[in-house]
């Protein structure tokens, strides 16, 4: 069972990549769950955003084989 | 309702000529509103020399296209173009264009805030400045008083 994690602007800078492609065998699971497999060095910050297939989410929701998830900071566009 | 995301810079006001004459109907609309967001060359008495702006390309599409939805949920409008940019940005360089169609100036002045202010907190965009200090993360945005709430 696969998942997408992307990762973006500082967090991206932070972590040192952008996207992982990962097997977990733990999926379905929290997407809190996938970011402590996966940054386990990494506390989850507060204000660091969740996103399910490009929707917001939170990060108690749960993903799926074949989900995109992605961390990234508050969002400044416009 | 067209959402575009662009990596040059553009015209906001050629964008907005060319999708006037091909796409909005004549005698339709009794007010055309819009937004132009530019670079300043100058934040918080520092000299900005360039900007990147990081996305996430399908995410943003969807969220804009939600709140130019939510905003002809709420208001009467004929239609709205929205152009944001992101990559490399130079001072003077259009960010973001807004635009909404409408019978009466009052929706479409009240639509054409909603979607920049929602755009401005909803869709994921990141915006990193440089100055002679180097390069940084914008961390906040500046707000706007008295929008209606999603």
């Amino acid at each position: 069972m696969s998942l997408t994690v992307k990762y973006f602007a500082s967090l991206r800078e932070q972590l040192g990549e952008a996207e992982q492609v990962v097997e977990l065998a733990s999926l379905p699971c929290k997407a809190v769950d996938v970011w402590q497999q996966l940054q386990p060095q990494h506390a989850l910050a507060e204000n660091i955003l969740v996103a399910i297939n490009q929707s917001y989410a939170n990060r108690e929701d749960m993903v799926e084989d074949g989900d995109e998830l992605a961390f990234f900071p508050p969002v400044t566009g416009g | 309702m067209p959402v575009l995301l662009l990596e040059s810079d553009f015209s906001p006001y050629q964008r907005l000529e060319d999708y006037q004459a091909q796409c909005v109907r004549p005698g339709e609309n009794g007010a055309a509103v819009s937004f132009v967001g530019t670079l300043r060359d100058m934040h918080d008495d520092q000299a900005i020399e360039a900007m990147t702006i990081e996305c996430y390309p399908d995410m943003a599409l969807k969220e804009i296209a939600t709140v130019c939805e939510q905003a002809a949920d709420q208001w009467p409008i004929n239609d709205s173009l929205v152009i944001h940019r992101y990559g490399n940005v130079d001072p003077g360089d259009t960010l973001v264009l807004v635009a909404v169609w409408s019978a009466h100036r009052q929706q479409a002045f009240d639509a054409c805030r909603y979607i920049i202010h929602y755009l401005k907190h909803k869709a994921p965009f990141w915006k990193q400045e440089k100055t002679s200090q180097g390069q940084h993360w914008v961390t906040t945005n500046t707000e706007d008083q008295g929008v209606v709430s999603c």
